[in-house]
């Protein structure tokens, strides 16, 4: 990447205003919603199972949760205005980058230890 | 049109209000010198040259030495005509005075970008012009998937058309895209981030015209 590609990026990424979060960490996601010409807060809370394109304006992070016995994932780009706050409510402890593991998991195998 | 001439740096992207994500190419617009103003007595139609990058003294031809002389600049490595600069540039549009970024554009302004495609090479009438290739895969054919098909009638003409599209060279051609938004510049470092994508390559020369 050129000097001055670096420059823009890092200039746009000023705008970034999220806490530090990784793999593992369970998080609430504020996230904005558009209907018509109302606006309300929807809160997704789960696991983050992995962050993409760490360190560019096109990174995005990866929640899983189980709603209803239903894995759901959601993915989030990090630069998105719609995104309100995000809560990190327990960091976790893992050993790899991306949990994709916890698809196959259910109930008590799919904990993750806390980091303490 | 008025216009500028710069570089292409790369791409990135960025979110608008509505959290759309915008790809946005960016481009090192300026600054450029106006090495030529032509109007209707002496040449018969109004234009203005503008020249970008630097070229070393070396590698400059003495005619055009002389002709970057008369503007009092450095030789430079781009000169590019536009025609009918608008009446507003009229006082910056003397010989030798420097164009910048923000002189032509502000933010929230539509643009054409004008750049050379990516030479492709000998490529297929598939990629070439789009054509979708002959029927299945299946059903007998072994070797007919990404062919034109027929490219003509029997004794009447008995000869091929002039202008057929079929397989040939592709890409490196000029190419222009209309209304690009200018997302942002800096005017500082002569900075010009424009939504959507820009032919050519990296470093390659684009115009820039409002």
């Amino acid at each position: 990447m050129s000097d001055l590609l670096k420059f823009v990026e890092e200039d746009l990424l000023t705008a970034r205003n999220l806490p530090e979060f990784g793999p593992g960490d369970t998080v609430n996601v504020h996230y904005k919603i558009k209907e018509g010409n109302k606006e309300r807060i929807q809160q997704f809370q789960g696991t983050v199972m992995q962050i993409r394109n760490g360190g560019s304006t096109g990174e995005t992070f990866t929640v899983r949760k189980v709603s209803s016995g239903v894995g759901v994932e959601r993915i989030f780009p990090v630069m998105s205005p719609n995104i309100e706050k995000v809560e990190v409510l327990r960091k976790g402890k893992v050993r790899r980058a991306r949990l994709f593991y916890l698809r196959g998991r259910k109930g008590k195998a799919a904990r993750i230890k806390e980091k303490l | 049109m008025p216009g500028i001439i710069g570089r292409k740096l790369g791409m990135t992207s960025l979110y608008d209000e509505s959290g759309k994500s915008i790809a946005c190419t960016l481009v090192q617009a300026g600054p450029c010198v106006v090495t030529q103003v032509k109007n209707e007595e002496t040449d018969g139609y109004r234009a203005v040259q503008l020249a970008y990058g630097e070229r070393k003294e070396k590698n400059t031809p003495k005619a055009l030495k002389g002709h970057f002389a008369k503007a009092k600049t450095s030789p430079k490595s781009k000169l590019v005509e536009f025609r009918d600069f608008r009446a507003e540039f009229e006082d910056k549009v003397q010989l030798g005075n420097t164009i910048t970024t923000q002189d032509v554009f502000v933010e929230g302004d539509f643009l054409d970008a004008i750049g050379t495609s990516k030479g492709k090479g000998f490529q297929g009438v598939v990629k070439r012009h789009g054509f979708g290739g002959v029927g299945q895969s299946t059903h007998g054919q072994h070797n007919r998937l990404r062919a034109p098909g027929s490219i003509g009638a029997c004794s009447f003409p008995s000869r091929v058309f002039k202008g057929l599209k079929m397989a040939g060279r592709t890409g490196g051609d000029r190419v222009k895209v209309l209304n690009l938004k200018v997302m942002k510049i800096y005017p500082e470092k002569n900075l010009v981030l424009v939504s959507g994508s820009i032919p050519g390559a990296k470093n390659s020369y684009v115009i820039l015209e409002k």
